[in-house]
């Protein structure tokens, strides 16, 4: 009696080969995620003669030199300070006259709101470290997201991060994010 | 009558592998979907900035990674030991940026090539000046979305 079974193949190699796939995927990828501050450049313009005329209450001046050093509106401060500078410079509470003017804008969701007239205009020199020029784009970014969490909370009793598409664009157009970069200079 | 059978040699059975397999290609799958491969040679320092409010960086395919920092110890006699553009595998000067950003979109689909992303991963001790220079290339390239690389801090 010829039984022809075809013997079984055997796996136990399979494990082994399994194991060289894993090993070589463990050495050639990454598992990091990138992650960082998003922005938006303006478009370039090689004539900057017609930029737009701003009061001087309107503008909070950020300027970063090459010792690290930073000072707003003149004024020397501290990194740490910088936050809270900004967001009263944002809000005005007391509508103060050194402070930025409102204007009332129709916004969507929002009905009339007054929205601040305010811009941040940031400068780095040359010897700025990086370091330091994105830790002060991190407190005046922590400024703006800490203000729209404010109104986003007195509006919908909300977070910002939590809120719908709709309702984000609102308050993003309530608080816009108004910071402009000062255009560097060839000669200093 | 049950038979009490008491035989002198007690062998453990051994442990069976055949599931062992299906263990390691499990985790191959894992690793496979949530890793992604490594695309340059690093070739400058890079040690990101920390910052609190950042984000993930979406679409991965809408990413094009500009380096900066100094050159590694074994590139320094060639390339000194001034900060340093990387693209791709290559140092670069600055007026490579804008055939470097003509060919990664030429690389993207049509309708996709406007919402490239520049992911600016600079070195935490380099100065601003190569970065201001590079934002402007960045400019007249009109490739306007950056993104500050930084990682989360605490």
């Amino acid at each position: 009696m010829a039984s022809k079974k075809t013997p079984e193949i055997n796996a136990t190699s399979t494990a082994d080969i399994a194991f060289l796939l894993l090993v070589f995927f463990l050495a050639t990828t990454t598992m990091n995620v990138d992650s960082g501050m998003f922005r938006r450049l303006p478009p370039y313009q090689p004539d900057i003669e017609n930029a737009p005329k701003i009061a001087k209450r309107n503008i909070l001046q950020v300027l970063v030199n090459r010792n690290d050093l930073l000072s707003v509106n003149g004024e020397l401060t501290d990194v740490n300070n910088l936050k809270a500078k900004t967001i009263e410079f944002l809000l005005n509470p007391n509508n103060n006259g050194d402070l930025p003017a409102k204007e009332i804008k129709q916004i969507d969701l929002l009905g009339n709101v007054e929205v601040s007239k305010g811009v941040v205009s940031l400068q780095s020199d040359k010897g700025t470290s990086y370091n330091m020029y994105i830790a002060v784009q991190d407190q005046l970014a922590a400024a703006f997201n800490e203000v729209r969490d404010q109104k986003a909370l007195s509006k919908w009793g909300k977070k910002y991060a939590t809120l719908n598409q709709e309702e984000q664009d609102a308050v993003r157009a309530w608080i816009p994010m108004t910071i402009s970069e000062a255009e560097p200079k060839s000669v200093k | 009558m049950a038979k009490f059978k008491k035989d002198g040699k007690r062998t453990v059975p051994a442990v069976s592998t055949a599931s062992l397999p299906d263990i390691v290609f499990m985790l191959l799958f894992f690793f496979m979907v949530s890793t992604t491969m490594r695309e340059v040679t690093m070739m400058v320092n890079n040690q990101l900035p920390l910052a609190t409010q950042i984000a993930k960086l979406e679409k991965k395919s809408l990413v094009s990674n500009i380096y900066i920092g100094l050159p590694l110890a074994t590139y320094q006699r060639v390339y000194g030991t001034e900060p340093r553009i990387q693209l791709n595998d290559k140092f670069a000067n600055l007026q490579d940026i804008g055939a470097f950003i003509a060919s990664e979109r030429e690389a993207r689909k049509e309708e996709e090539r406007n919402s490239l992303t520049n992911n600016l991963k600079v070195d935490r001790f380099t100065t601003m000046g190569i970065v201001t220079d590079l934002k402007q290339e960045l400019r007249k390239a009109n490739s306007l979305r950056i993104n500050y690389g930084a990682k989360q801090k605490n």
